[in-house]
C-alpha cells in the first residue's frame, strides 16, 4: 500500500540543470502555476464587466481585495498601503495553493517546509530591511522593551532577539505543519475507507468532516500567515513593542 | 518524509521565486488596479448619487419655501381684495340708503304738501257750502238773504273758533 506521505513526493516533470544546479520543473512548480493561473483568471475575469452592482463572482473578488485591504488598514495603518500588492499576492498565493491542494489527486505546494520557509524568510528579511532603512540604528532599540530594570536588559535582549529570529521559523512551521498533518490525516482516513469495506462508512463520515475542517484550515492558515506578516510589517514601520 | 529531502529544495525555491514574482507582477499591474478601479468608480458613483440627492433635497426645500411665500402673498392679496370689496360695498350701500332716504323724504314732503293743499281745498269747499247753507237758512228764517261777504265772514269766524 502507498504511504500517506507519498502525496508529498516531488517529481521532476521537466528536468532542468543549469551549471550543475537542479532547477527542474517539478509537480510542485506545476501546481504553483496552476494556483497562480486560477487566482489570476478569477481576479481578472470576475471584474471584466466592471459592474457597478457586482454579481456573485465579482463580489468575491472585491471581497478578497477589501479583506486584505482591511487587514492592512487594521494591523498596519495608512503606512502599510504601499505593501498592499505584496500582502495581497502572499495571501492569494497561500490560499490558492491551500485550496487547490484540497482537490483530490492534487499536490499541495504549501505542505513543503522549504516553500513556506522561503516565503517566511523573504517576509522576515524584507520586514527587517524596511525597519533598518526606516529607523536605522534605532531599530535595535526594538529589542530593549521600555521599563525593564537595567540589570535585566542583557537577558531580556537575548530573549527578544531569539524571539525575533524565531518569527520566520514559527511562521513557516505553522503553515507547513497544518498542511502536512491535514493531508496526511485525510490520506490515512481515505485508506481506512478502502480497507474496511462496508464498515468504511465510519471513516468516510470522518473524512467528510475532515474535508470541511481542512477547507476552513486552508483559509485560516492563509489568513494567519498574512496577518502575522502584517503585524511584523507594523513592528518594522512603527517599532511598537 | 519527502519534505525533508534537500535535493528537492533548490528547484522548489527557484520556481517559487520565479512564479511568485510573476504572480506578484500580475496582481500588482493587472488584477488589483482593475478591482481598485471598479471599487473607486462605485465609491465615486455613490458619492455622486448622494450629492445629487442632497442637491435635490435643497431644491425641493427651496421650492417649498417659494410655494409657501407665494401662498402667503396670495393670501394677503386676497384678504386685501376682500377688504376693499367689503369697503366698497359698505360705501355703496350707504350711498344707496342715503339716496333712498332723500327720495323718501322728498316724496313724503310732496305728499304732505298735497295733503295740505287738499285740506285747504276741502276747507274752502266746506266754507262755501257752509256759507250757502247759512244764506239759505237765514233767507228762509228772515226772508231776506244776507250779503255774501257777511256770510263768509261769519262762517270764517265760527270755523276759526272751532278750530
Amino acid at each position: 500500500m502507498e504511504s500517506p506521505l507519498e502525496q508529498f513526493k516531488i517529481k521532476a516533470l521537466i528536468p532542468l540543470h543549469a551549471g550543475g544546479l537542479d532547477l527542474s520543473f517539478t509537480n510542485s512548480a506545476a501546481f504553483m502555476v496552476l494556483a497562480i493561473a486560477v487566482v489570476t483568471l478569477f481576479m481578472t475575469l470576475s471584474v471584466r464587466s466592471r459592474e457597478l452592482v457586482p454579481g456573485r463572482v465579482q463580489s468575491v473578488a472585491e471581497l478578497a481585495y477589501e479583506f486584505v485591504a482591511g487587514m492592512i488598514k487594521d494591523n498596519v495603518g495608512q503606512a502599510g498601503r504601499p505593501y498592499f500588492p505584496f500582502i495581497f499576492t502572499l495571501f492569494m498565493f497561500i490560499l490558492g495553493a491551500n485550496l487547490l491542494g484540497m482537490v483530490p489527486y492534487t499536490f499541495t505546494v504549501t505542505s513543503h517546509i522549504i516553500v513556506t520557509f522561503s516565503m517566511a524568510l523573504f517576509v522576515f528579511l524584507g520586514v527587517t530591511l524596511i525597519a533598518l532603512i526606516k529607523h536605522g540604528t534605532h531599530f535595535f532599540g526594538f529589542f530593549v522593551p521600555k521599563g525593564v530594570p537595567k540589570a535585566l536588559i542583557p537577558l531580556v535582549m537575548v530573549i527578544e532577539v531569539i524571539s525575533y529570529l524565531a518569527r520566520p521559523v514559527s511562521l513557516a512551521l505553522r503553515l507547513f505543519a497544518n498542511m502536512t498533518a491535514g493531508h496526511t490525516m485525510m490520506k490515512v482516513f481515505g485508506s481506512f475507507v478502502v480497507m474496511m469495506g462496508l464498515a468504511g462508512v465510519l471513516p468516510f463520515a470522518v473524512l467528510i468532516a475532515l474535508t470541511g475542517l481542512e477547507i476552513v484550515i486552508a483559509f485560516l492558515q492563509a489568513y494567519v500567515f498574512t496577518v502575522l506578516t502584517c503585524l511584523y510589517l507594523n513592528d518594522a514601520l512603527h517599532l511598537h513593542h | 518524509m519527502p519534505q525533508l529531502d534537500p535535493s528537492t529544495f533548490l528547484p522548489q525555491i527557484f520556481w517559487l521565486a520565479v512564479l511568485f514574482g510573476a504572480f506578484f507582477l500580475l496582481m500588482k499591474n493587472v488584477a488589483l488596479p482593475r478591482i481598485g478601479e471598479v471599487l473607486q468608480a462605485r465609491a465615486l458613483r455613490l458619492n455622486e448619487d448622494l450629492d445629487t440627492a442632497q442637491r435635490l433635497r435643497v431644491e425641493a426645500e427651496r421650492s417649498i419655501a417659494e410655494y409657501q411665500a407665494a401662498l402667503d402673498k396670495a393670501k394677503t392679496e386676497a384678504m386685501a381684495m376682500v377688504q376693499k370689496a367689503r369697503d366698497e360695498a359698505a360705501r355703496e350701500s350707504a350711498r344707496r340708503i342715503a339716496e333712498v332716504e332723500a327720495k323718501l323724504a322728498a316724496q313724503s314732503k310732496a305728499a304732505e304738501a298735497r295733503i295740505a293743499e287738499a285740506k285747504a281745498g276741502a276747507l274752502g269747499h266746506v266754507r262755501g257750502a257752509a256759507a250757502d247753507l247759512a244764506g239759505s237758512l237765514v233767507e228762509k228764517l228772515v226772508g231776506q238773504a244776507p250779503s255774501t261777504a257777511e256770510l263768509q265772514a261769519a262762517v270764517g269766524r265760527a270755523m276759526d273758533r272751532r278750530q
